[in-house]
């Protein structure tokens, strides 16, 4: 290549703590290339690149712009070196325009001047081929519209080299096109691009080359064009990895949970889940895949009660014909409301009717066992919270994508954790901890917990015992539908392997398992069916056992041409 | 080389949050603070103090005076451990509210409509009916006042999401000018002062005026310890405090626990308004409360919102007012001067919570200790 | 003059007070710091200028320079109270509410001695007739205006076009709003953090100073600031986080809180003394109603900065 050089990073090591991020890494850039670096979570690609924006420093090693060795301290050191970042969580005053985002911290000669600085801005935007109103408010953009503030925010600063990290995770397919379009035009005027991604389609789709990282080491640098796919994920992974899931075939499946047209709005009307219909069966695992913020949480949350869904039906099947009625997870009143319904037999097919009948006396009869079901049970969970679902008798455990902020409460201890769901139990005023302090201490040991104590602050634990406590609490319930959100994201191997046996487990004791993923190899690995979804629309349900990732991959990217255009 | 470059370019000190901290130690770093917070009192005692200026020898009577305002005879003894009860009482009060992360500012009104419903209740039926009822009554009234006062923010937060810091402080001045409003129309000669009322007197306990406020609020401290604790309102106040999404995605009904709780607080300020009308002041002023329900914010605070270590940050204020009233007497100077020095203390310990929280790290040792890691591996 | 037009003015004088003390309360607000210490911060404002005064009042300087030295030493007490406020809240992180409340017990007792102990005939007289150029010696209400109140319209209006029309109060605004962006971008957060709050606590400092010498002159004045400190805390929700608003809300709060002494001599309106407290109530009913009605409407330009009352370090992202 004749390209000159742009960056150089020669032997960057960042260790915290005893764990070693990135390990004596060496990396060139050119001028005019895109780079793209590749590697699986937490091999140490936002960390290498988080120490050439100034975010942190690195324990050793050395960095050259231009053939120059630099230090960068700071994110203004690196703006001073034209090194500028766009991070995967952007960092915007919501309250601002656009314009006044972008012009946010740099020095300019002559007065401010937001009308100027408007106009610079959308002359910038015209260059590079991006629309954008340098006087629209963050609070009223898109995801995609944001991301473009932060692309202009840094070539405003002059940017020569930019780092993406992450830039496609939360893009539909169309804006991610217009992406690559802009980082094209933005490589034919000589900038250098690094893209972080773990995403082989569109490392071969947008650069030139790609530098590999594995576990904190940089494997190689290759030529997109004399690669492909299978060599890639070789580098990637190492060894050739088969996921060796024990998954057994579904027995006796059977109906569980039924959702229909199901239609959900946001806060701003635009529509979230557009006519979702599918079935979970009890004894299966039905994968949900789909591009991050394609609807996955807000599904998984408008089943479990926490969104008020606009229309359509979800729908509970307890197939409890000719089984006796228990107090197990009914409440007495909820058994009194069906006997007046007349919902019961007395195994004479004799209707039930407690009429006139003492609470104690219809407690002694339910338990006799000689109250039966007349029909399965068909809930419909549309507009419960979910308190009033578990007052149905439902058995719901739904482990969400936000472990500290929704599953747990970081402050308490396993043990103040694992009574959540339950502490309501009883009449009495008062808490008892006795059997969530015997759960905490089963969960710790079976799942191999690793805490101080039961009362030790889960935000203290690493992210897998985290996960570990979460999950226990949820099966424990004894569920009859579980619903997973990425539920091994962030986490080590050995982690992410007790979450998939415990996830099995489920599915053989005949739960319907609902798990949204998104590595497709251990959806393949781990599901019996998967759902795919786009913009929150279904695109296809595939058998996870015939099905091939490029398959789903189409199904994910894959929109109704015919509504959007 | 890059080590050396490394070593440059480090900040000079370097902070980063504990994950833990020795009890031994945090006493300790709270301690420390006292007595250098006592120190700087001295020194400030010094320049505003004549008598000291022209006598430095006279700083030992100066400190002297914080025990002998609180502990040298038993009138002042009860008379501190009194005015310690209405103090903890009020943070008691506010303590439920702050632990569900709603920054109640409105101690200070919500107690002194408290102590106006209790006297209201004795002006108007004072002679109307046996002074047993007339009590329950006045306990009615203050605690309804109290409650109403607070959850009247409590709602608008719930429902707009309006915020509390602010409103609640409002609430104070409406309060205030309440009370006003009522003493123009109690008091017809125009001076605003109420006498004090006839009935309406909670009874001394075996002589002693000062044991009953001392012993509810006594066992408020229990109770409140138990309720925050060990029963489920508790639970959900901090399962709400610390995440509204965990609480909804259990189920619980934030709005309601907010207003739940906010009741819970105004009705025990009122309480100890009440406390303040019927067992100790008689009547009402637009000043009964004194300040108490913004200082009650700190005492909270400062014990983490804990109602047993309450009882040492509210003890601990009460001397030095009581300390400084002592010196302000013996030495001749302004009524105000305890307002000096328990600021000057606050302080000290609301700014040691920073050794508490958060580790220094300076470069020079950090980088020994580095090199020290790397030497044994 | 016109009894409603000696009304209005008297109203603008009087709010000058809480035009100080909202102003300086916005800009620290601004840089996400919630300062209930400005009751106190006021109170030490009045108390620094009137020790200046006391110690120079009978020096036989010119009148001009005692004046002037007078706030300069205004400034400077309630610029340090600012700073011991933003050592405990920036650099030391400490609680934003009960560090401003410490503050007040604070400053408002340490006014209190201090004043108990000046002698009002040394800090009132003498340069009185400064405060009031160009009006001083009228008859009418003009007389009540002067140099301290048109600084501190100066002050209010510069306020606001350093806020919203120049960089400094972009990014002073972004600190508030969201300082992990301000910092990402270079923007040195704790200095504008200090800088904001030293700065506004000088300009509300400067309201008691004017409150006790200017509007009030009399012994007794410092008695009652504290309670105006807190009024500009509510006048900052009033003017919903804009100086300049505050002109308008510190005369019509100026309006309701003195009206009581002048509608007592209208004879057509029938005024009970009843009606005193309740006219005085009101600037806090109308700041909660304005509290309400934005927190209703929602309109993000209106709500309080993003993070106001949090502390910031840098390693919490």
């Amino acid at each position: 290549m004749e390209k000159a050089l742009a960056l150089q990073m020669r032997g960057i090591t960042k260790r915290f703590g005893s764990v070693v991020a990135n390990d004596h890494v060496d990396l060139d850039v050119y001028r005019g290339e895109i780079l793209a670096i590749l590697g699986e979570n937490g091999c140490g690609k936002t960390t290498l690149m988080n120490m050439i924006s100034g975010i942190y420093f690195p324990d050793e090693g050395q960095i050259f712009v231009d053939g120059q060795e630099v230090v960068i301290r700071s994110p203004k050191d690196a703006f001073r070196h034209r090194i500028g970042m766009i991070h995967q969580h952007f960092k915007l005053v919501d309250l601002f325009t656009a314009g006044e985002n972008i012009v946010l911290g740099v020095k300019e000669e002559g007065r401010y001047n937001l009308k100027s600085v408007n106009a610079a801005v959308t002359k910038l935007a015209e260059k590079y081929g991006f629309h954008l109103d340098p006087q629209k408010k963050i609070y009223d953009m898109s995801v995609s519209e944001k991301q473009t503030v932060e692309i202009l925010k840094v070539l405003y600063r002059g940017a020569d080299i930019l780092i993406l990290d992450e830039p496609t995770a939360v893009l539909t397919p169309q804006e991610i096109s217009r992406l690559f379009d802009v980082l094209r035009r933005m490589k034919a005027d000589g900038k250098s691009i690094i893209i972080i991604t773990h995403k082989l389609n569109e490392v071969l789709e947008v650069s030139d080359r790609v530098a590999i990282l594995r576990k904190g080491e940089h494997i190689a640098t290759v030529n997109t064009s004399e690669t492909n796919e299978a060599q890639l994920t070789e580098m990637m992974v190492g060894k050739k990895v088969d996921l060796e899931i024990d998954r057994t075939m579904p027995v006796n499946a059977a109906p569980r949970l039924m959702v229909k047209n199901l239609n959900l709005d946001d806060n701003e009307g635009l529509h979230v889940l557009k006519d979702i219909s599918f079935t979970a069966y009890g004894g299966e695992i039905l994968g949900i895949a789909g591009i991050a913020g394609s609807g996955q949480r807000e599904l998984l949350e408008s089943i479990a009660g926490l969104q008020p869904v606009k229309s359509g039906e979800i729908i509970f099947l307890n197939p409890k014909k000719d089984k006796p009625v228990t107090f197990f997870h009914k409440s007495m009143k909820r058994v009194k409301e069906l006997g007046a319904q007349g919902a019961f037999h007395d195994g004479k097919m004799q209707p039930v009717s407690f009429d006139g009948m003492s609470t104690s006396a219809v407690r002694k009869w339910v338990e006799s066992g000689d109250v039966l079901f007349k029909e399965d049970e068909i809930i419909n969970l549309r507009d419960k919270t979910p308190l009033e679902i578990r007052g149905l008798g439902v058995r719901l455990s739904f482990v969400p994508e936000d472990r500290l902020g929704m599953g747990l409460v970081g402050s308490m201890g396993i043990t103040d954790n694992m009574m959540l769901r339950s502490y309501r139990k009883g009449p009495a005023m008062f808490l008892d901890r006795k059997k969530p302090r015997a759960l905490a201490d089963e969960i710790i040991e079976e799942l191999q917990v690793n805490t101080p104590g039961t009362n030790t602050p889960v935000r203290r634990l690493s992210g897998g015992n985290v996960q570990k406590v979460l999950v226990g609490r949820e099966i424990a319930f004894t569920p009859k539908v579980l619903m997973a959100a990425y539920p091994v994201r962030g986490l080590d191997i050995n982690s992410s392997y007790t979450i998939y046996n415990l996830l099995n487990k489920q599915k053989e004791s005949g739960v319907a398992v609902i798990f949204v993923g998104e590595d497709l190899d251990v959806l393949l690995a781990l599901c019996d069916r998967i759902l795919v979804i786009n913009s929150g629309a279904v695109t296809g349900v595939v058998d996870a056992r015939t099905a091939t990732k490029e398959e789903i991959g189409l199904l994910m990217t894959r929109t109704e041409r015919k509504e959007d255009a | 080389m890059s080590q050396h470059t490394a070593e440059n370019r480090e900040p000079l000190v370097h902070l980063s949050k504990r994950p833990t901290i020795h009890p031994v130690k945090s006493a300790l770093i709270r301690l420390a603070a006292i007595v250098l917070g006592l120190a700087v009192c001295g020194l400030v005692a010094f320049l505003l103090i004549e008598k000291i200026r022209e006598n430095p020898g006279k700083i030992w009577d100066f400190y002297n005076a914080f025990i002998k305002g609180a502990f040298s005879t038993p009138r002042k003894f009860w008379k501190f451990l009194r005015s310690t009860a209405i103090l903890l009482g009020i943070a008691l009060a506010l303590t439920p509210a702050f632990r569900m992360r709603f920054w109640n500012t409105g101690a200070e009104g919500q107690t002194l409509v408290g102590v106006l419903g209790a006297i209201a209740v004795s002006f108007y039926l004072g002679d109307k009916v046996p002074e047993g009822v007339l009590l329950m009554l006045m306990l009615l009234a203050a605690m309804l006042s109290g409650a109403v006062w607070g959850v009247i923010p409590a709602l608008c937060k719930a429902k707009w999401n309006t915020n509390e810091t602010l409103f609640t402080l409002m609430m104070n001045y409406v309060a205030t000018f309440l009370v006003s409003y009522f003493l123009v129309i109690w008091v017809p000669n125009g001076s605003s002062s109420l006498p004090k009322m006839k009935y309406g007197k909670l009874p001394a306990i075996g002589g002693n005026d000062y044991l009953l406020p001392i012993l509810v609020v006594l066992f408020l401290t229990i109770a409140l310890y138990i309720y925050v604790n060990y029963s489920k309102h508790g639970y959900e106040i901090n399962v709400v405090g610390e995440s509204v999404r965990t609480a909804q995605y259990v189920g619980i009904n934030v709005r309601k626990v907010i207003i739940r709780t906010m009741i819970l607080s105004g009705m025990l300020c009122g309480l100890v308004g009440y406390l303040i009308a019927a067992g100790m002041d008689q009547t009402v002023t637009t000043n009964s409360v004194g300040g108490q329900g913004f200082t009650a914010i700190m005492v909270s605070w400062l014990g983490k919102f804990n109602p047993l270590f309450m009882i040492l940050t509210s003890g601990l204020i009460q001397v030095l007012n009581q300390g400084a009233a002592q010196i302000s007497q013996d030495f001749n100077v302004s009524g105000a001067l305890p307002a000096v020095i328990t600021g000057i203390i606050l302080f000290f310990i609301i700014g040691c919570e920073f050794f508490i929280n958060y580790e220094l790290h300076f470069r020079g040792r950090h980088g020994r200790a580095q090199a020290k890691k790397e030497g044994v591996k | 003059m016109n009894i409603w037009l000696n009304f209005l003015i008297d109203s603008l004088a009087f709010g000058a007070t809480f035009m100080y003390g909202s102003t300086g309360e916005i800009l620290t607000e601004k840089a996400g710091h919630l300062n209930l210490g400005i009751p106190g911060i006021m109170c030490m404002g009045g108390a620094g200028g009137c020790l200046m005064l006391n110690l120079i009042g009978k020096s036989g300087l010119p009148p001009f320079l005692i004046v002037l030295l007078g706030i300069l030493a205004s400034l400077l007490m309630s610029g340090l109270m600012g700073l011991i406020y933003s050592f405990m809240t920036v650099t030391l992180r400490a609680n934003q509410n009960v560090t401003g409340l410490a503050l007040t017990t604070f400053g408002v007792g340490l006014m209190k001695v201090i004043m108990s102990k000046m002698d009002a005939t040394v800090y009132l007289v003498g340069p009185k007739m400064f405060y009031r150029w160009p009006f001083a010696g009228r008859q009418d209400a003009l007389q009540c205006l002067g140099v301290l109140f048109f600084l501190a319209i100066i002050v209010a209006v510069a306020s606001s076009y350093i806020l919203f029309k120049t960089k400094v109060g972009l990014h002073l605004r972004a600190v508030g709003e969201n300082p992990a962006t301000a910092d990402a971008v270079g923007i040195n957060v704790n200095r504008y953090k200090y800088v904001a709050t030293c700065v506004g606590s000088a300009i509300a400092g400067l309201g008691g100073f004017y409150y006790i010498i200017d509007y009030m002159a009399s012994q007794e004045a410092y008695l009652s600031l504290e309670a105006f400190g807190w009024l500009s805390i509510a006048l900052v929700i009033f003017a919903l986080w804009r100086p300049h608003m505050t002109i308008i809300g510190s005369t019509v709060f100026g309006f309701l809180f003195s009206c009581s002494s002048y509608i007592t001599n209208i004879d057509w309106i029938h005024v009970t003394m009843a009606m005193k407290p309740i006219l005085k109530m009101l600037p806090y009913v109308v700041t909660i109603l304005v509290l309400i009605i934005s927190s209703v409407r929602n309109k993000r330009e209106n709500q309080p900065p993003s993070s106001l009352g949090l502390s910031y370090f840098r390693e919490d992202r």
